[in-house]
């Protein structure tokens, strides 16, 4: 699959030397079809029907759906998504699996909080909020730098180590250190900010913020996998030796993906931290570092919709697993429905889907992709 | 098997009928009220038996307050204020409560009261959450809290530890803001009294290693003031026993629970007479709280031998709920505003004591003084010596001397020298 992935990907980079891909290449693989470049073109992307549909289900959604559920399920989820995106960027594209994509996160909702205006009024600076937000989300890409710096000299088990590593220390440093993180309350009232009459507070305002920031990651992530850059992460993914004997830079690019990576992350960081109107060392803990990859995998690392859709599964499983069971054992729930998806499909969501679409006719099947994805 | 499926179709499908009618036929008599507990993370234990309290304050009136059937929609958290105000959240604006009970801990419930200020259609009652700041600075006009807070609970145990002689003490506590309101509860009436904290050693909740903290211990001390929580204040204490310190201790409002009391170790003996203090106790000795246990004892097979605080606080929270509904009859029409007033005067004997609340909606209500004593059976449980009623939550000082003072936090209050 992957060898066949990064020749493909090969094939529809800019410098195009080698042949179209083989028909028979794109019909075997399920996710071909959306790499091929036939569609409608927009801003180097190629925009489908069902891109449209999905495009207006959740332009449309704040209108038809109550305030709890724009707000709780399509905010969070959105921004949780994005979170998600870039450990599916680094894992699903680069091969890296960091678990401290929530701590660059983290960093960059702590950072809003310092800079910015919060109860905490010994340590935060109440700055102006462009600059509070643009400084933190500069500063944890430079963490995110960092991070990559440190975790890219090794593989497979051991970037996740090092990287669990690195976000249970930044835990214990945020809880203990009271000058600069202000201890185990962390800072409350972190809260978005107003702008041309706007109040981001309120729930579709702030809808339509996180839906701009995810809409812009996603496209950037599709853009970013097809661009020089992607296609060599790719191809280091696959052969690191290979991509070196070629002439890469194999530890710089991985660096750079995670710098990409911390981008995504921070500005997930800062939406979820509008979200909270907080930040504290919980909400950087473990527990929430696993969800991240919980929600990455759930959805399927092959694509970057897999992020957000794992995200809403989660979301909406956390908000209403407890009425479906006994109080007390919804958690069990919540781990069922993961472990079942998990088992029967590895690529999470979108494995499911390739699977279902392999079985029935091809009309249905696109049909119910757009109802899933909207 | 098709038939099967029929049948299993056909049953589905009555139930669904049957569910559907029964809602509407209770529609008009159904309120439902939300309640938030931790039933997940470090304190799901607490928040099971939480929610025992609850259910105990709604089954003494046989599940009706106001003319209504009451219905809990129970919701829970990971002790996370993020989980917290999410849980809330759901129950006001997708259930639509009218009246929300809880959380449990208290960075909870600052969140809980922040996020009160956005629906002021909604009626918020506390759980057992005991963060001073949450009624103190910058309080929700509508977040009621019945119960008293951390720092009142330690109320009378300064006196105390210096009646008994000890006039310089070393801190062990943990790092965040229940311990911070406790060991300000203490120190505001020892430090005025001329006791001595010579120093506070903060640690990370789920310290395991305290070696570094025993060495820090001055040799001239009379006691050490552990304000530690479960295992903590039991690896504390084996630690303590090995290095040989031989001080005697007073503990915070959760120290000296059973697991400390069932410590094994060679000074077991020495726990004797370690004083704490609390908004209740085992063993006091009065019909209101005996009725209590017994309540609690028939009606829930599987709960602790004998009320946690957490119930205690969850049920004096929802009696006073439902009270305050009896007392309107049910009407919560004009914003909540006979029911806030009901609220506002409630005064009723509880299973410890008088609960009412002043003018922040904060509990003023009666502290338990407790020592460790040995019963007939060998066994040790903590033993009433004192009990200070009607303490407010300036701790009794004029409110602008409390001002003064500043919330309890790492560096406040202070008196080394």
């Amino acid at each position: 699959m992957s060898a066949a992935y990064w020749r493909r990907a090969m094939n529809t980079a800019p410098a195009r030397t080698a042949a179209a891909p083989r028909p028979a290449e794109a019909a075997t693989d399920a996710h071909a079809r959306s790499d091929a470049p036939r569609r409608l073109s927009f801003l180097g992307l190629r925009l489908s029907v069902r891109h449209v549909f999905v495009l207006l289900g959740v332009l449309i959604y704040p209108f038809v759906a109550s305030p709890f559920f724009t707000y709780q399920i399509g905010a969070q989820s959105l921004a949780l998504g994005l979170i998600a995106l870039s450990l599916t960027l680094l894992a699903g594209y680069g091969g890296m699996v960091s678990l401290a994509q929530m701590s660059v996160a983290g960093m960059a909702g702590y950072l809003v909080a310092i800079f910015g205006a919060s109860t905490a009024t010994a340590i935060s600076l109440s700055w102006p909020w462009w600059l509070a937000v643009a400084l933190a989300i500069v500063l944890a890409v430079v963490f995110a730098t960092l991070i990559g710096w440190l975790s890219v000299r090794t593989e497979g088990i051991y970037t996740i180590m090092i990287t669990l590593a690195i976000g249970v220390a930044f835990f214990y440093l945020a809880q203990q250190n009271y000058t600069l993180f202000n201890g185990h309350l962390g800072f409350n009232q972190v809260f978005p900010p107003s702008v041309w009459g706007i109040d981001f507070r309120t729930p579709v305002p702030f809808y339509y913020l996180t839906l701009a920031c995810a809409l812009a990651g996603y496209w950037f992530v599709k853009l970013l996998v097809r661009a020089p850059f992607g296609v060599a992460l790719q191809g280091i993914r696959d052969n690191p030796r290979r991509m070196y004997a070629l002439g890469y830079h194999v530890t710089a690019h991985r660096v750079a993906a995670y710098a990409v990576a911390g981008l995504l992350a921070a500005v997930g960081g800062v939406l979820i931290t509008w979200y909270n109107n907080r930040v504290s060392p919980g909400s950087m803990g473990v527990g929430v570092m696993i969800n991240i990859l919980v929600i990455a995998v759930l959805g399927g690392v092959k694509h970057p919709i897999g992020a957000f859709l794992g995200a809403i599964v989660f979301v909406l499983l956390q908000n209403f697993a407890i009425d479906l069971v006994d109080r007390e054992r919804f958690n069990l729930v919540i781990g069922g429905v993961f472990l079942a998806i998990v088992l029967f499909s590895p690529d999470g969501l979108l494995g499911l889907w390739a699977l279902l679409r392999a079985r029935l006719p091809a009309g249905t099947a696109t049909s119910s992709n757009q109802r899933r994805q909207a | 098997m098709n038939v099967n499926k029929r049948i299993l179709a056909r049953s589905m499908l009555g139930l669904a009928a049957a569910a559907a009618l029964m809602g509407t036929a209770w529609a008009q008599e159904t309120l439902k009220i939300g309640l938030l507990a931790t039933l997940e993370g470090p304190f799901a234990v607490p928040g099971q038996d939480s929610m025992r309290g609850a259910d105990l304050a709604l089954k003494q009136k046989n599940g009706m307050a106001g003319g209504k059937k009451i219905e809990f929609i129970k919701l829970s958290s990971d002790a996370t204020p993020d989980k917290a105000v999410a849980a809330t959240r759901k129950a006001v604006e997708q259930d639509k409560v009218p009246i929300m009970i809880g959380p449990l801990s208290g960075d909870e419930g600052i969140a809980v009261k922040n996020y009160a200020k956005t629906q002021p259609g909604v009626t918020f009652i506390n759980g057992s959450s005991g963060a001073q700041a949450t009624t103190l600075s910058d309080p929700s006009p509508n977040f009621y809290r019945f119960n008293t807070e951390g720092a009142q609970w330690m109320v009378g145990l300064g006196e105390h530890a210096l009646g008994k002689g000890y006039k310089k003490v070393f801190l062990v506590a943990e790092d965040y803001g229940f311990p911070y309101s406790q060991v300000q509860g203490f120190m505001a009436s020892y430090c005025a009294k001329g006791g001595k904290v010579v120093d506070k050693a903060w640690v990370p909740l789920g310290t395991k290693d305290y070696a570094s903290v025993i060495a820090r211990m001055p040799k001239d001390i009379d006691a050490v003031l552990v304000v530690l929580g479960g295992s903590d204040a039991v690896n504390f204490l084996t630690q303590y026993e090995q290095a040989g310190g031989n001080k005697p201790m007073i503990g915070g409002s959760i120290t000296v629970d059973q697991t400390v009391l069932n410590f094994k170790g060679k000074r077991r003996e020495s726990l004797l007479g370690t004083a704490s203090a609390g908004p209740m106790a085992d063993s006091i000795d009065t019909p209101e709280w005996k009725k209590f246990v017994a309540d609690y004892k028939a009606a829930f097979k599987d709960g602790f031998p004998s009320p946690s605080l957490f119930a205690y606080l969850y049920y004096i929270n929802t009696k006073a709920t439902l009270d305050a509904l009896d007392a309107v009859k049910g009407d919560l029409s004009n914003g909540h505003k006979a029911y806030r007033e009901a609220l506002q005067k409630t005064n009723f004997m509880g299973p410890a004591g008088t609960v009412k609340i002043d003018a922040n909606r904060n509990g003023v209500g009666t502290t338990y003084i407790t020592e460790v004593t040995k019963a007939a059976d060998g066994s040790f449980y903590n033993k009433v010596v004192k009990t200070v009623p009607d303490i407010s939550q300036t701790l009794g000082l004029p409110e602008a001397d409390f001002k003064k003072m500043g919330l309890g936090s790492r560096d406040v209050p202070d008196c080394r020298k």
